[in-house]
Parts: C-alpha cells; sequence; structure tokens
C-alpha cells in the first residue's frame, strides 16, 4: 500500500518537474524571431503550431548538426511525444487539456524551427569559411 | 558479470559524471558548484571500487553487497549534500544558510533513525537492510526537498537558468528514482524493473551536464514560465 502511494506521488512529481524541465529549455527559443526563409522552407504560416513540429524536424535532419542542440532536442522531441499521446487519448474528453497540450505542442515546434535557423545560419558560415580556403 | 546492456550503462553512466565534473572545470565553475562536483567525483570512485569487488569476488558474493549498498548509502547521503548547497544558493542572500544547514541535519539524523527503527525489527542481514532503507528513504525525502525548493524558487523568482535548471532535473531524477524503488517493491519479478535504476542514474549527469554546457553563469530565465499551469 505505502509502495503504491510513494509511486504515484513520484510519478505525478516527476510530471511536474519534466514538464517544468523542458519548458526551461524552450523559454531561451521563445523570443527568437524566426527568418523568412526558415518560414518559407517549413511552410510556417504567421504562427508557429504543434502540426508543424515533424515536419520541422525531418528538415533538421537534413542540416549539418550543431553539437549544442543535439541533446535538448532529444528531451523535447520525447516530450512533444508525451504530449501528442495525451492529446489523442485524454484530451479529446477535456477541452482545456486539449488547449494546453496544443499550446505546448506549438511551443516544442517553434524550438525545433528556431533550431532549424540556427542550423542553416551554422550550415552557411561553414560554406563561407570553405569558400575562404 | 553483468550483461552488456547493464555494462553499457554503467559506463556511459560513469563517463557522464566525469564529463560534468570536467566540463564545469572547462567553465570555470567547480567551486561554485562544489558539492555536485564532489558528488560526481564521489560516484565515479565508487564506481570504481565497486567494479574491483566485482572482479575480484563475483557478483552473487557478500563482499560486493556489501560495497554495493553501503557506496550507494554513502552516494545518497553526498546527493542530500549537494541538494543542501543548492538551498545555500537559492537562500543564500536571505543569509538563511545557517538555518539550512541546522534543519538539513536533523532531517538526516531523522532520517537514519526511521530507517535503523524500520530495519531493527528484521533480524535479517541488518547492515545491508539498513543501506538499503536509509537510500529509499533518503530519496524520498529528497524528493519532498527538492518540490519545497522549486516552490521556494517560484516564490523567490529566482532566475539564474542553471540553478533552476540543476533544481528541476534534479526533482527529476529524485522522483524518477523514488518511482523506480516503489516499482521494485510493486513488481520485482518484472525483470525490466530492475534495469530501471540503473538508466535513471544516468539522467541526473547528462542533464546537468548539458545545463552547465549550454549555459553562462549570467544566463537568466524568468520562472513563472516554466510552471505547467500558470497561476
Amino acid at each position: 500500500m505505502m509502495a503504491a502511494i510513494i509511486f504515484v506521488v513520484s510519478v505525478v512529481t516527476l510530471l511536474m518537474f519534466f514538464v517544468s524541465y523542458c519548458r526551461s529549455l524552450m523559454v531561451s527559443s521563445s523570443h527568437h524571431t524566426l527568418s523568412q526563409e526558415v518560414r518559407d522552407v517549413a511552410g510556417i504560416p504567421a504562427r508557429v503550431s504543434g502540426q508543424d513540429f515533424t515536419r520541422v524536424m525531418q528538415l533538421l535532419q537534413l542540416c549539418p548538426e550543431r553539437p549544442r542542440d543535439r541533446t535538448g532536442l532529444e528531451a523535447v522531441g520525447f516530450y512533444y511525444a508525451m504530449l501528442d499521446l495525451v492529446q489523442k487519448s485524454v484530451a479529446r474528453a477535456v477541452p482545456s487539456l486539449h488547449l494546453w497540450t496544443e499550446h505546448e505542442r506549438a511551443g516544442c515546434a517553434n524550438f525545433a524551427a528556431v533550431a532549424l535557423d540556427r542550423r542553416i545560419a551554422f550550415s552557411r558560415e561553414i560554406l563561407a569559411q570553405q569558400g575562404d580556403f | 558479470m553483468p550483461g552488456p546492456l547493464a555494462s553499457f550503462i554503467w559506463y556511459f553512466g560513469t563517463a557522464l559524471e566525469l564529463g560534468f565534473v570536467v566540463c564545469s572545470i572547462a567553465r570555470k565553475s567547480f567551486f561554485r558548484y562544489l558539492f555536485l562536483n564532489l558528488y560526481f567525483l564521489l560516484t565515479v570512485g565508487s564506481s570504481l571500487a565497486r567494479h574491483s569487488f566485482l572482479i575480484r569476488f563475483g557478483k552473487s558474493s557478500i563482499e560486493y553487497h556489501y560495497a554495493y549498498f553501503y557506496t550507494d548509502a554513502l552516494l545518497t547521503v553526498a546527493l542530500y549534500v549537494a541538494l543542501t548547497s543548492l538551498y545555500s544558493h537559492v537562500f543564500g542572500e536571505l543569509r538563511f544558510t545557517k538555518y539550512v544547514r541546522s534543519c538539513a541535519v536533523l532531517l538526516l539524523v531523522g532520517t537514519v533513525l526511521f530507517s535503523y527503527a524500520v530495519v531493527a525489527q528484521s533480524e535479517q542481514r541488518l547492515a545491508t537492510a539498513f543501506a538499503y532503507e536509509l537510500s529509499q528513504n533518503l530519496y524520498f525525502v529528497g524528493l519532498v526537498l527538492t518540490y519545497i525548493l522549486w516552490g521556494a524558487v517560484l516564490k523567490l523568482r529566482e532566475t539564474r537558468t542553471r540553478l533552476v535548471q540543476f533544481i528541476l532535473a534534479l526533482g527529476v531524477y529524485f522522483s524518477a528514482y523514488a518511482a523506480s524503488y516503489s516499482l521494485v517493491n510493486l513488481a520485482s519479478k518484472y525483470s525490466v524493473v530492475h534495469a530501471l535504476g540503473p538508466l535513471v542514474s544516468c539522467l541526473l549527469p547528462l542533464s546537468w551536464t548539458i545545463t552547465m554546457w549550454r549555459h553562462s553563469e549570467e544566463a537568466r530565465l524568468v520562472p513563472a514560465h516554466l510552471v505547467a499551469v500558470p497561476r
């Protein structure tokens, strides 16, 4: 009985800390203005939506990696998968939860779009350096 | 000897722990987060000690069992001290550090006495049972203390990105570990449950190294934006 209570409490706090941790990873990208080039390439209209995430992640795989954003992307990717699962199951019955998951998914997509923007700039830098030789 | 997957997780976790220390030296933050670094140095040392016991005596020997459970209890106490040092960082400017230390010592002594009282009733292998019970109870106390610390971060509007991410990662780690301990008690017949602990132990050095590497000491954020449901 005691183990079951500890398990439930631990899972609830785990979710709470994990959501906040992922948000702390994403918060740095929330003030970044996306370039028009990335918007055109990824087909992102005025605002990034949760549905853009998968497409942006596919585009990210085509660009050379920046070592700094690899681990953050993996954590946010896991968070997105978790949100996706909630949206397709429990959130269908709870409208407020549906709105919340959609808002969070859009945050994940924005984080990925900013990473794409930085990777494109990084690729340009590499090409420019190669051009100098 | 442990299987190839268990060995890989073990070596990977040790490499990450060393990675954090190297990263904090490279970022000139070793002494600022001294107790976090000491904790990881201790984990590397205990990994080496466990490995030598494993090679010399074998996995099922009593010597290895003692070495495993006692280093585990020692590491849990070291992590508890590291958590207390994070409290000192958050409350440092309010000059509550002295009270924080006194409360932490009292709570630690209370947990040790409680763990002893629980295992004293059973006569089987009192020493290893005590070490196991102490670790399990300290993980749960650590989880509660991290939750309180996170509440203090929100209340005091702490903005240091590194500190906030260290606390959140510690919260994830303590929660996951407490959940895995309780899962072992609930469903010990499933072997996958026993693999959760070592996997979870890689989370803390990984997330702390990412934080140390990505953010400078000057980086700031607004913690109110991190709460799942805005108040």
